[in-house]
């Protein structure tokens, strides 16, 4: 490899990385501008924050404070120096600072989604290894027939059915709730106590179970095509052991586009724990989201797009980064330089 | 003329009929040779006709106040009630509604929705994909660049976003009745990209064709181009699409319902009568739940199956 080459190449990955993060920034610039319509133009900010008995001067003294009076570009940009630092205003509801609720609610959320997605992706795998090794056994086949029913299968269905199972009929684990947490000041965990671990048990699985199937049916496709490939062949008439064959050399070449899916199915747990939430009464970030929109709770509708959009495009950049890093063929120019 | 050989009537082959033409087509052959098209296509059916005929088949009118009676309340499934000794085959709720008569109202909400839905989502998705794919331009970079964006995020916290701007800028008074056109502008708009997305992948094949440049020539305009005859050249994959994106909306609809920010208790969908048996799980009333639930069950994996048998079937070139 000549170092002409590499560098041809390190500069072509910045220029790729320097346009995907300006993209990125578009983006949030995009969806900070309708948070900030929202604010602006969903009902009257000044009503929602005055009660009935107000006067002229109140309504004026509100208007200059929130800078209503400015010209709109003003405005917005006051809103996105405020949104950077955490800064969304009063929960119309709740009259507190919405920062303050969503970090409090934050740990709930992220424990929940921790636990789902590590499931997702270790259930996952394994059996996507499984039913692809064995693709004409019996079990494999059960279990890809069940897993199309999964996917049919509502997610709040999903969470009901463990409920009545489990809670109702079996009564072996809470129906709602984060059970006894332990507070470290700036965090609130579910992971020490026997209660806070059996309550997590049922949102996880409603919630990781969807995840689970996609990447269990990923893992099975690419590995039956990798099992196909003239490499493996010629590993097996080499005389290699099946079971290096099928985890050293298969294995590690399905992984590139299981990683960059799981990465991006990393997102929609944060989003679909919105519903698993509101079926387990978890009190995390979704049920909060939940219950802005049923009270029109606009600072908190709001903070929460931006934060999830930041999340979201975050987590699609460095998918995409990694996605160019990772795969070699991606990069048609440095197999030429050699 | 007359000298013609006259063909006797043995040998002369009867024109086919329109009907028989249909039953003997490729497509057909396929939809008999698949005993899970014909289950599904004929679950859809029954539940189509259902709602469609509700008024007419259900045994009571669920919300019609002077119709329903307290003393009913929680009746069992099939088991006359304690007070009254009425009958009601799928047991009622706690305010004495019949709990068949609100599945039939409730599908009938869930299969608009959903069919309106996805009817606008086409309409929108077609338009702009035209648009963008006839076009070009700074036209189709904006349209493409919005449709990037918001596959970013998931359809269903689209839809969500949008029902809770809408729900904010409609009057309080007017909320439970906008709610469901709110709700199809909602899923409708969060569900258009994939459309935009086909049909102008498909308009950039077709555009170069002969016969819209012969078009072009003859005089006729963009708008007549686009739509006589573009159009019909792209509807293969929107059709497929369409059946597969029905499935999807109903369930979205049934999730925001169930979620509370969908249809109202006045107008329950499948979702919202979930949401509501939801409640009794743990007094034991099981029919409130189960029977809204198993139908949104059996009418979501029916039209899920035929779109995907339909997919298989017509094989355009989706990816």
């Amino acid at each position: 490899m000549t170092l002409g080459g590499d560098c041809r190449n390190c500069r072509l990955m910045l220029a790729y990385a320097l346009r995907r993060v300006l993209q990125s920034f578009l983006v949030l610039l995009v969806v900070g501008l309708v948070a900030f319509s929202m604010f602006r133009f969903v009902g009257d900010p000044v009503d929602n924050l005055l009660g009935q008995e107000r006067t002229q001067e109140d309504i004026e003294r509100v208007r200059a404070d929130l800078g209503l009076d400015d010209p709109f570009l003003v405005q917005y940009w006051t809103f996105l120096k405020k949104a950077a630092t955490g800064d969304f205003g009063l929960s119309y509801r709740q009259a507190r600072p919405v920062g303050d609720i969503i970090a409090e609610r934050a740990p709930a959320t992220l424990e929940l989604a921790l636990v789902s997605g590590t499931m997702a992706i270790f259930f996952g795998v394994v059996l996507g290894i499984f039913t692809a090794i064995r693709r004409d056994g019996w079990v494999a086949n059960v279990i890809m027939s069940t897993s199309l029913i999964g996917v049919s299968l509502p997610t709040f269905l999903i969470g009901i059915l463990l409920i009545y199972l489990f809670s109702v009929e079996l009564g072996w684990l809470p129906s709602f709730g984060r059970g006894e947490v332990v507070d470290l000041g700036w965090w609130t965990t579910g992971f020490l106590t026997a209660s806070g671990l059996k309550a997590l048990i049922l949102p996880s699985i409603t919630l990781g179970l969807y995840q689970m199937t996609l990447i269990m049916r990923l893992v099975r496709s690419e590995m039956l095509e990798v099992l196909r490939a003239d490499y493996i062949r010629f590993a097996r008439a080499r005389g290699l052991r099946e079971k290096s064959v099928n985890f050293r050399h298969a294995l590690k070449n399905t992984l590139v586009p299981v990683i960059t899916v799981t990465g991006l199915q990393l997102g929609s747990i944060i989003a679909f724990a919105i519903i698993t939430e509101t079926v387990f009464q978890w009190p995390g970030v979704g049920l909060l989201f939940i219950n802005a929109i049923q009270f029109v709770d606009i600072p908190v509708m709001a903070a929460y797009l931006m934060l999830i959009s930041v999340m979201f495009v975050g987590i699609n950049l460095v998918v995409d980064l990694l996605y160019f890093a990772i795969d070699p063929r991606l990069r048609a120019d440095r197999t030429k330089a050699h | 003329m007359t000298d013609l050989p006259q063909i006797p009537p043995q040998v002369r082959a009867k024109a086919p009929s329109r009907f028989t033409r249909a039953w003997d087509s490729d497509f057909a052959y396929q939809f008999r040779r698949s005993p899970v098209a014909i289950i599904s296509f004929t679950v859809v059916l029954v539940l189509v006709l259902a709602a469609i005929f509700a008024p007419l088949i259900a045994p009571y009118d669920p919300f019609d106040p002077a119709s329903l009676n307290l003393m009913n309340g929680f009746s069992k499934p099939m088991e006359p009630n304690a007070f009254t000794g009425d009958v009601f085959w799928l047991g009622t709720d706690d305010q004495g509604r019949d709990v068949f008569s609100t599945i039939l109202y409730g599908l009938r909400i869930s299969l608009f929705v959903g069919a309106a839905a996805v009817a606008f989502a086409m309409v929108l998705g077609i338009t702009l994909g035209l648009l963008a794919g006839y076009v070009g331009g700074w036209v189709e970079t904006i349209i493409m660049r919005v449709a990037d964006v918001q596959l970013t995020f998931p359809a269903i916290l689209v839809a969500m976003l949008i029902f809770g701007i809408a729900k904010g800028i409609t009057p309080v008074e007017y909320r439970d009745q906008m709610a469901i056109w709110v709700l199809i502008v909602a899923i409708g708009l969060s569900d258009w990209v994939q459309f935009a997305r086909v049909v102008r992948g498909a308009t950039l094949v077709e555009k170069n064709k002969e016969y819209v440049q012969a078009a072009r020539l003859i005089g006729r305009g963009s708008g007549a181009i686009m739509l006589r005859h573009i159009l019909p050249n792209v509807l293969s994959p929107v059709l497929v699409i369409a059946t597969i994106s029905l499935a999807l909306a109903i369930i979205a609809e049934a999730t925001l319902s169930f979620l509370g920010v969908g249809a109202p208790p006045t107008q329950p969908s499948l979702g919202t009568l979930i949401r509501i048996g939801q409640g009794f799980l743990f007094s034991g009333e099981w029919w409130i739940l189960l029977f809204p639930a198993a139908t949104l069950l059996a009418l979501a994996l029916a039209v899920n199956l035929l779109g995907d048998w339909l997919r298989d079937a017509l094989n355009p070139k989706l990816r």
